[in-house]
């Protein structure tokens, strides 16, 4: 134990209770009331209700639910297998080699996601590729600013792996298409879920690259949260802002049960 | 892929894997930034021209720009390594009850998109925010009292409540692997709280400091979400600049050459990063 008074102890976690409840606490609350609220005079918001919802839900901050959750999963998707792929390839690589390819990989994450937003615009707005406009280049954006996390995830996972389950399924003749498919992929299933689950929580809370390149037809729940708020209508964007946090908690839930499935796999390989 | 030699080491499903991934980075990735890179420093017919790049460099607005990128992205991380240090000493030391929800709390701010703090803090700090509400009420003044929120200052503050969760998981990994009874041990021989902070605490902790630190630098030069949400008008960045360059004026060559700029900065910080990270170890994924 590092302090001993009850007086010293009960200060430091007062002082520290009030910063987290100041900084983290507070403004998630304050969100979630906003949410509900359907006026705010004076202090505290007034006339709760779901009003807000409703309306997120029939008028156009609703497609911007589905527009996220399409773009997340895609991106997410392409950059899972791209990641994986690549992970795997690299795995026996040592030195200098294997460091400039994960340097090359691990580059997106370093690059402000607004140069990202600017590069895609400047390379696909003219012919022969012209994806301005589409939806299609906030996906792909989404992939750029994805694909290093997915990668390095699957890397460490990889790094985790026990190896003498694959050493023994080589050792008994197993192909290596077939102790991929068997047992190196199985085994590195619960690591894929969790990167799965976190790119697309990493996707759906991307504002930069998106607001550079968003068409009026595809609108993710940021962007459409950012126009809600930008002309004053708080209480949706709250709503909105709320939706947004739910399915990224969800998100990161699902995450944990793939991660404890992950113990209960791994106690077996060792 | 299905060679049938026996290699001493485990061997990958074949090297050839790389190229899949690589050409599509090449494709989406790498080939749109050389463009930018390109747009930067030639005219329009593809010649070198700098004389636009150094004009724009040595505008005001630039300038200004880099300056509060710096300063903003400075403060920030001084603030998410004093904030984390105190914090991560607390959570892993002191205990109390529901410490673990509070480190999970905390911790599901990693995930969660950077604007979000900032539309709250102007439900709490904003001009018709509940505080400058409470204060306008109790003392009759008509003006709201609290105004730093549409400043730098508001621009740090939720800097500071987004990353600081970055320096406080490597800490606590660190503060895990510490020997509990080195500081039981200290402490029966009557070494007080500051003086186990300063001589144990503090010296474990620096690698992980240095790590998550030099993470929360990259992240705030590169933060965007909570400099437009706070929108306020005398707080530019460079992230911040090119998207107003670009989206509002239609300005792509200076938005590229800011872009370019911008590029420089981060890469000089992406390598401090891994050079902390080679002296801690093992956090790659740390980098979302």
């Amino acid at each position: 134990m590092l302090i001993w008074s009850r007086a010293g102890r009960r200060a430091t976690l007062f002082v520290a209770g009030l910063l987290i409840f100041v900084l983290y606490v507070a403004p998630l609350a304050l969100i979630l009331l906003a949410s509900l609220a359907g006026q705010w005079n004076g202090v505290w918001p007034s006339h709760f209700g779901l009003l807000n919802f409703v309306g997120v839900f029939q008028g156009a901050p609703g497609e911007a639910i589905w527009a996220s959750l399409v773009t997340g999963v895609v991106a997410s998707a392409v950059a899972l297998i791209s990641g994986t792929s690549a992970a795997l390839a690299l795995r026996g690589w040592r030195g200098i080699r294997r460091k400039a390819l994960d340097l090359i990989f691990f580059l997106p994450s370093a690059v402000p996601s607004v140069s990202i937003g600017l590069a895609l615009l400047v390379a696909f707005s003219h012919p022969p590729v012209l994806l301005n406009g589409t939806a299609l280049i906030v996906v792909i954006a989404h992939f750029v600013i994805v694909s290093a996390f997915a990668f390095g995830s699957v890397s460490a996972g990889l790094m985790q792996l026990p190896c003498d389950v694959e050493q023994m399924a080589e050792s008994l003749g197993a192909s290596s298409a077939y102790r991929l498919r068997r047992v190196t992929l199985p085994l590195l299933a619960p690591y894929l879920a969790a990167a799965f689950g976190l790119s697309i929580a990493l996707s759906m809370g991307e504002l930069g690259a998106t607001s550079m390149l968003y068409p009026p037809g595809w609108v993710t729940m940021p962007v459409s949260i950012f126009a809600l708020t930008n002309r004053g209508d708080v209480f949706e964007g709250s709503a909105l802002t709320v939706i947004l946090i739910v399915v990224t908690v969800t998100l990161l839930a699902l995450v944990q049960l793939a991660i404890r499935g992950l113990a209960g796999g791994s106690a077996r390989g060792r | 892929m299905a060679e049938v030699a026996r290699p001493p080491r485990l061997r990958p499903p074949g090297s050839a894997w790389v190229l899949l991934p690589l050409m599509l980075s090449a494709a989406v990735f790498f080939y749109p930034l050389a463009l930018v890179l390109r747009e930067a420093v030639t005219d329009g017919t593809g010649t070198l021209h700098l004389e636009r790049a150094l004009r724009v460099l040595n505008s005001h607005i630039f300038l200004a720009a880099l300056t509060n990128t710096l300063r903003i992205a400075l403060a920030s991380t001084l603030g998410c390594l004093l904030l984390g240090f105190v914090l991560g000493v607390v959570l892993t030391y002191v205990p109390f009850p529901g410490r673990a929800l509070a480190t999970r709390l905390i911790e599901t701010f990693i995930a969660l998109p950077t604007f979000l703090i900032t539309l709250a803090f102007t439900f709490i700090y904003g001009s018709a925010g509940i505080v400058n509400e409470t204060l306008m009420q109790a003392t009759g003044v008509t003006l709201p009292p609290l105004d730093f929120l549409y400043s730098s200052w508001g621009v740090i503050l939720a800097e500071v409540t987004v990353y600081m969760p970055f320096v406080l998981r490597p800490l606590m990994a660190a503060f895990s692997t510490l020997d509990r009874a080195q500081i039981e041990v200290a402490s029966s021989l009557g070494a007080r709280a500051p003086m186990i902070v300063r001589r144990i605490l503090l010296p474990a902790a620096l690698p992980a400091l240095l790590a998550g630190g030099s993470l929360c630098l990259l992240l705030t030069v590169n933060e965007f979400g909570i400099v437009l949400f706070i929108g306020a008008k005398g707080v530019i960045t460079l992230p911040l600049l090119v998207y107003s360059k670009a989206i509002q004026e239609f300005d792509y060559p200076t938005a590229c050459v800011v872009a370019s700029a911008n590029l420089v900065l981060s890469m000089g910080l992406y390598g401090l990063y891994r050079f902390a990270l080679n002296k801690v170890g093992g956090l790659n994924a740390d980098l979302v």
